[in-house]
């Protein structure tokens, strides 16, 4: 018997949707260095135009302000770096110009933590933000801690291990009335809820590829058009001298054709990811024992659900769930390498203890209510059977 | 040896006990144990808990049943460890250390080899738990700490347990431990301790 195996891990990646699969295959063909004059250049940059457009169009803004880039890392790399610009003197020409300091979140990706950190390091003045218990910032808190020498604020619009959703706009609100630059990083939002960078009123914005059905290795950052820029990777001209290198073109394809379908499947899918999620909400919830929900009960993407068990560990969990042909993700320290648990859950002022027994469910489009079924089905007799030999569980 | 996509990050003997763990205490109220012992922190995500029965005529452990919470190598390494130390005598088992419980479980990741420690320690405190209700305290092997570090109070203790959890150069100890901050007398020292302990639980 085949053994049975479910995707349930969509915040992680996601698998090609097959539009993408098929232009990806078609576009094969098309080798020529998009910067050459000859007509193998001009096919390829006609289709990396093409892409942009619909990438344009998808976040409500104009072609030139979308730049490809390698990964939604390199895009949030690239803004938060652009407070290093030595001065003036920088063939950017325009940073040296945007005060010394940032405010950020304390439950960002870690390609913001880390950068942020390095920052810090090179004497770049940062401050977290905290969060509630539902993982939502406090505008006050915001409003307080924006002062003369900020230059850059960045919130995370929807987090990739609980769901929860900012207000992005009334940040943004507040940010621009100080005369600050806002960034958002919206990998996980674009695609799933709507974003449009015209109505938000953010100033850079970050998307990815991989997370929305589209290929791996290809990002974008949308920079609003006359905003202080400073290129990450300098070299050629290409994606208007802001990005070197010789642009990916089938990722960059792959792309366009993802937001394309996102455009047109978001809406329903969204209405059926909640209906999924509420019935393994409420699956769980009557079977299982000490268990609870971390994240926005309504302020969250539609497939997100982070639950926590008490007296089981998340590693094990998660194995077991694997064994059973379920890929979920754990924000348990033990699968992350380190000692830590997971800094979001912890910014969220759970216990540690609930944060090393914690597990994400992410749905996405192939899954269906069959596959919810099962896991209801499997799930309590794995948290029976960790909680039975668990020396740290009295329930039961 | 080639790599399967759907092999584990674990070995098949580490899948095995995690699959099928034995001897899992499961009637506690109705085991009367000669020793217990239990060690490590839930909060740091690592708990465990290791009975015996003692054939006092012969000094050898004739049962050992255990509960603990954490991560698979945690639940396979407590696993292991009770199958090894069933049949064995007290003295023996006493010095068993983390590398026997890996090296029977056939290897663990690196970073996975600190979840294996608390086996062997929850087994020693159910010895000494045992000596102790039979007047055998003499038998009790104190571990007393040594401070290495004066300046930042650094013992040798932390520094073999910043080992496990992955030190493995002077920078990467200093990092996790602070030793050598201040003053830097210490270094040597650290750094002998630092090769040791690599030895100790890392080679074969």
């Amino acid at each position: 018997m085949a053994k049975r195996q479910i995707y349930m891990d969509h915040n992680a990646t996601t698998q090609l949707h097959p539009e993408v699969k098929k232009i990806l295959t078609e576009s094969m063909e098309t080798f020529g260095n998009p910067s050459s004059l000859h007509s193998f250049g001009r096919q390829a940059r006609h289709i990396i135009e093409e892409a942009r457009e619909k990438v344009a169009l998808f976040i409500g803004c104009e072609a030139e302000e979308v730049i490809f880039v390698g990964s939604g890392s390199e895009a949030n790399n690239t803004v938060l770096s652009m407070l290093m610009c030595p001065s003036e003197k920088c063939s950017c020409g325009s940073m040296g110009k945007v005060p010394h300091e940032i405010i950020t979140t304390s439950i960002e990706h870690p390609c913001i933590m880390r950068t942020s950190e390095c920052l810090q390091d090179k004497g770049v003045p940062v401050k977290y933000l905290s969060v509630d218990k539902y993982g939502k910032i406090s505008l006050d808190e915001l409003k307080e801690s924006i002062t003369d020498r900020t230059g850059l604020v960045s919130v995370m619009m929807a987090n990739n291990e609980i769901g929860t959703v900012q207000d992005i706009k009334e940040i943004a609100k507040i940010v621009h009335e100080k005369g600050v630059l806002f960034h958002t990083d919206a990998v996980q939002a674009v695609g799933k809820i709507p974003v449009d960078v015209r109505e938000l009123d953010v100033d850079f914005l970050t998307l990815s590829g991989h997370k929305i059905y589209g290929p791996k290795g290809i990002g974008a950052l949308y920079v609003k058009k006359g905003t202080p820029f400073c290129p990450f990777i300098r070299g050629g001209h290409q994606e208007q001298g802001r990005r070197a290198g010789t642009e990916n073109t089938l990722g960059i394809v792959g792309l366009g054709k993802a937001v394309e379908m996102r455009k047109k499947e978001m809406a329903d899918e969204e209405k059926r990811l909640l209906e999924m999620k509420s019935l393994l909400k409420k699956g769980l919830e009557e079977k299982i024992p000490d268990i609870r929900f971390n994240g926005h009960p309504t302020d969250c993407l539609a497939g997100t659900l982070n639950m926590s068990f008490e007296g089981a560990e998340g590693e094990a969990i998660l194995l077991y769930l694997d064994e059973a042909g379920l890929a979920v993700s754990t924000g348990s320290a033990c699968a992350s390498g380190s000692l830590d648990p997971s800094h979001v859950l912890i910014a969220t002022g759970i216990p540690v203890e609930q944060a090393h027994g914690s597990i994400r469910v992410s749905l996405g489009r192939e899954n269906t209510m069959k596959d919810i079924k099962y896991m209801i089905d499997v799930f309590p007799d794995i948290i029976h059977k960790i909680r039975n030999m668990s020396s740290a569980y009295e329930g039961e | 040896m080639e790599k399967k996509w759907n092999e584990w990050v674990y070995t098949d003997k580490v899948k095995e006990h995690f699959m099928n763990p034995s001897n899992i205490l499961e009637d506690e109220e109705n085991y009367t144990d000669d020793g217990k012992g239990i060690v490590g922190n839930v909060k740091c995500g690592d708990q465990m808990m290791m009975v015996i029965k003692v054939d006092k005529e012969r000094n050898i452990i004739k049962d050992c049943k255990w509960k603990t919470y954490g991560c698979a190598s945690a639940i396979a390494s407590t696993s292991v460890l009770s199958e090894m130390v069933i049949g064995m005598p007290l003295d023996e088992a006493y010095h068993i250390s983390p590398k026997d419980v890996t090296k029977e479980l056939g290897g663990l990741p690196e970073h996975k080899i600190h979840c294996s420690v608390l086996g062997d320690k929850a087994l020693r405190a159910a010895i000494d738990d045992y000596y102790e209700r039979n007047g055998m305290e003499d038998k009790i092997q104190k571990e007393e700490a040594r401070i290495v570090c004066q300046c930042m109070n650094v013992t040798d203790h932390e520094i073999e347990h910043a080992v496990l959890d992955g030190a493995r150069t002077y920078y990467e100890l200093q990092e996790r431990t602070k030793l050598g901050t201040v003053c830097g007398q210490c270094k040597d020292e650290a750094i002998r301790l630092l090769e040791e302990y690599k030895k100790k639980h890392f080679d074969e």
